[in-house]
């Protein structure tokens, strides 16, 4: 036993994340890694090709997986509501409700941002379509700037757990739990941040209306009747739209896929029932589908090649020793697996994490705490990445609103404005590692 | 060189055909995930199976499709996402240097790779003829073939991309503008930040490099108009 032949493994997993900062595409470059490492593993004698005979029953266990089939749908459901301007209208009719009222604005944006996130689950698309129509407003209306990029970034963060998410999709199917109790198990947790998020609106509402006054009631167009009206022609129906997916997955109507496939087609429906789809939108909402499938896809594709050379190189056996001899046992663990996943987070996106880190992790967690708490061990992953990217410097949530953001917003107004928001994601997620309860109650209701 | 980039644009125009056939295919995925679920719920309310093995393995072959056959489309559209903290302050020939690296060390020996271990099993699957194991399933061996169509036509691509970043090294060929990338960096770290405010942290010191990018986007596009683009582009 030489040292080497222990070390190559670890030694593929950091060559890897140092490789990727190259900024060649994940999928690719995990795929080179996975290559350029059995070839040094073969030269050396550790490692045994025959491993890689495996890759096609690998590719053709991926292509008729039905769990991740449910992928395209939801992904086009969403980019259908956004792409159609529902989710557009939904924020000014929003702002319209609840503009009168001081920090409604605020309010409003966390409302939709846990109503969109639903639907797209995509951190940027949640957080470039927020800061675009609600920044500008607030901003104009005296809105403090740090709350206003706080609450927008912290809401588009929301998508990680508030199911039906792709993000929820993926990490189901790794954890090897159903996709219909992480969607469950979620959606306490999800509201729980949510709610949060509107309770230090208000706070502030109270302790300094200064920093986030109501409208000017010359700007809110319209009132009465007529605003109820709009209020059920545009939040309505996708609110239904989402509540009928929901529904259909926790009553068991619909396996998450099938679910996903109507409410795809619910949204097209929306969109053609508002007069707004062209011909044009409904290509690129296709076109964003294909896309999109095709790249969480292909990262998968990559990670299993690099997962074959890896264990090939008993670099899993070397994780699996390392972390289940961690002092402290389940609570050791917890911190080392949470402290990771962070950390990455800032580094790589949510699927890499997923593909990559989750499987390392997904045993332990079975082994530590029982087949039972996978549910909640993806819910506490998806909140610490949520967390993860929305913490500076480097959050993800921050890049794209900065990208949007109008010139008056400074970077540091950004870091600052979100502060608040991470210390309420941390203390949500401490309670649900706390209680685990409010993961666990609904899945156990809907069985 | 000009050789090389006309069998670059043939390859482009190809792949991107091949995309468009796919993103298409997404609707008929629609409709027969939709039909599947209406059908087994309407089917049982009459006593008929109005969904079947094929149309469910449909379902399947048709998501496989997109997927497979969109890969070179999104390579080409810059759509598979990135780790892109160094690259984005990279200046345009950096740039092309390290993506010529990445196709040369990363793309190919995976594609290869995947090729070499797959192309055997694929050929069982011909000379057997082999079909669903389930009643009424739909042929094996067309859905197994798209894993090498599949990384053939991504090879193809990394070919194109690779006579492209060539181009650009040796001056043959300008930074292009409509990559989708280029535009998501002068979103990220565009003028617009505010050039006397105080912090220097990471998000700002990107800026430097793009005033040495020869042909950055920020020369071709007014500083306030990206925002358009910006929500057309969320996954980048």
């Amino acid at each position: 036993m030489s040292t080497i032949a222990d070390w190559l493994g670890p030694a593929m997993f950091g060559g890897a994340l140092v490789l990727l900062s190259l900024g060649y595409p994940v999928a690719f470059s995990l795929g080179g890694v996975a290559v350029l490492f059995a070839i040094v593993g073969i030269s050396m004698g550790l490692f045994d090709p025959v491993f890689l005979t495996a890759m096609p029953q690998r590719i053709f266990g991926i292509m008729n997986n039905f769990t991740l089939l449910a992928i395209p749908y939801f992904i086009f459901m969403g980019s259908m509501l956004e792409k159609s301007g529902i989710a557009e209208n939904l924020l000014e009719t929003m702002g319209q409700v609840f503009g009168r009222i001081r920090g409604g604005l605020a309010i409003a944006v966390v409302v939709v941002g846990a109503l969109l996130a639903a639907t797209t689950g995509v951190v940027a698309a949640t957080v470039v379509t927020m800061g675009l129509i609600s920044l500008p407003t607030m901003l104009r209306y005296g809105y403090n700037k740090e709350l206003s990029v706080g609450v927008i970034a912290a809401s588009g963060t929301l998508g990680q757990i508030i199911p039906p998410s792709i993000v929820l999709v993926v990490l189901a199917d790794q954890l090897g739990i159903s996709v219909g109790k992480l969607f469950i198990g979620s959606f306490i947790p999800g509201l729980l941040m949510a709610g949060a998020f509107v309770a230090h609106v208000v706070v502030i509402s109270i302790f300094r209306p200064d920093l986030v006054p109501a409208l000017p009631p010359a700007l809110l167009a319209v009132k009465g009747r007529e605003l109820w009206i709009k209020v059920m022609q545009v939040m309505l129906p996708p609110l239904i739209l989402i509540l009928l997916v929901l529904g259909s997955i926790f009553f068991g109507v619909a396996t998450p896929t099938e679910a996903g496939a109507l409410g795809a087609l619910g949204a097209l429906v929306l969109a053609v029932i508002n007069r707004q789809l062209t011909w044009k939108g409904l290509q690129d909402v296709c076109e964003n589908t294909m896309r999109t499938t095709s790249m969480v896809m292909f990262i998968l594709l990559g990670s299993t090649a690099f997962s074959l050379v890896f264990r090939g190189l008993r670099g899993d056996r070397f994780i699996n020793e390392a972390l289940v001899n961690l002092p402290g046992g389940q609570v050791g663990f917890l911190v080392v697996s949470m402290a990771t996943i962070f950390f990455l987070g800032f580094f790589i996106d949510f699927f890499e994490i997923a593909f990559i880190v989750v499987p390392l992790f997904a045993p332990i967690a079975e082994q530590l705490f029982g087949f039972d708490s996978l549910v909640w061990y993806g819910v506490i992953i998806g909140a610490n990445m949520q967390t993860s990217f929305l913490s500076p410097p480097f959050g993800f949530a921050l890049f794209y609103l900065r990208g949007v953001a109008p010139s008056e917003i400074s970077t540091g107004h950004i870091y600052r404005g979100v502060a608040p928001f991470i210390v309420l994601q941390l203390l949500i997620l401490v309670l649900i590692i706390a209680f685990p309860g409010l993961v666990n109650v609904l899945p156990e209701l809907s069985r | 060189m000009n050789t090389l980039l006309r069998l670059s644009r043939w390859i482009d125009t190809v792949n991107e055909q091949i995309g468009r056939i796919a993103y298409w295919l997404v609707l008929a995925m629609l409709g027969i995930g939709c039909w599947n679920v209406v059908g087994r719920y309407i089917g049982q309310a009459i006593g008929r199976n109005l969904s079947s093995n094929s149309l469910i393995e449909a379902q399947w072959y048709l998501f496989s499709i997109v997927f497979l056959m969109g890969a070179a489309y999104t390579l080409k559209r810059n759509g598979h996402v990135r780790v892109d903290m160094f690259q984005s302050r990279w200046s345009g020939k950096r740039k092309a240097l390290a993506e010529l690296v990445g196709t040369l060390l990363f793309l190919m020996p995976f594609c290869i790779l995947v090729i070499a271990f797959s192309w055997k099993v694929v050929l069982a699957s011909w000379q057997i003829w082999e079909i669903s194991p389930d009643p009424g399933g739909l042929p094996r061996y067309p859905i197994k073939s798209m894993i090498i169509v599949s990384f053939v036509s991504l090879m193809a691509q990394g070919v194109s991309e690779a006579i492209k970043n060539l181009a650009i090294l040796t001056g043959h060929r300008r930074i292009p503008l409509n990559d989708r990338q280029i535009i998501c960096d002068s979103n990220l770290h565009d003028s617009r930040l505010d050039s006397t405010s105080p912090d220097s942290d990471l998000l700002n010191s990107t800026d430097s490099s793009d005033s040495n990018r020869p042909n950055s986007t920020d020369d071709n596009r007014p500083n306030n108009t990206p925002i358009r683009e910006a929500s057309d582009e969320h996954d980048c």
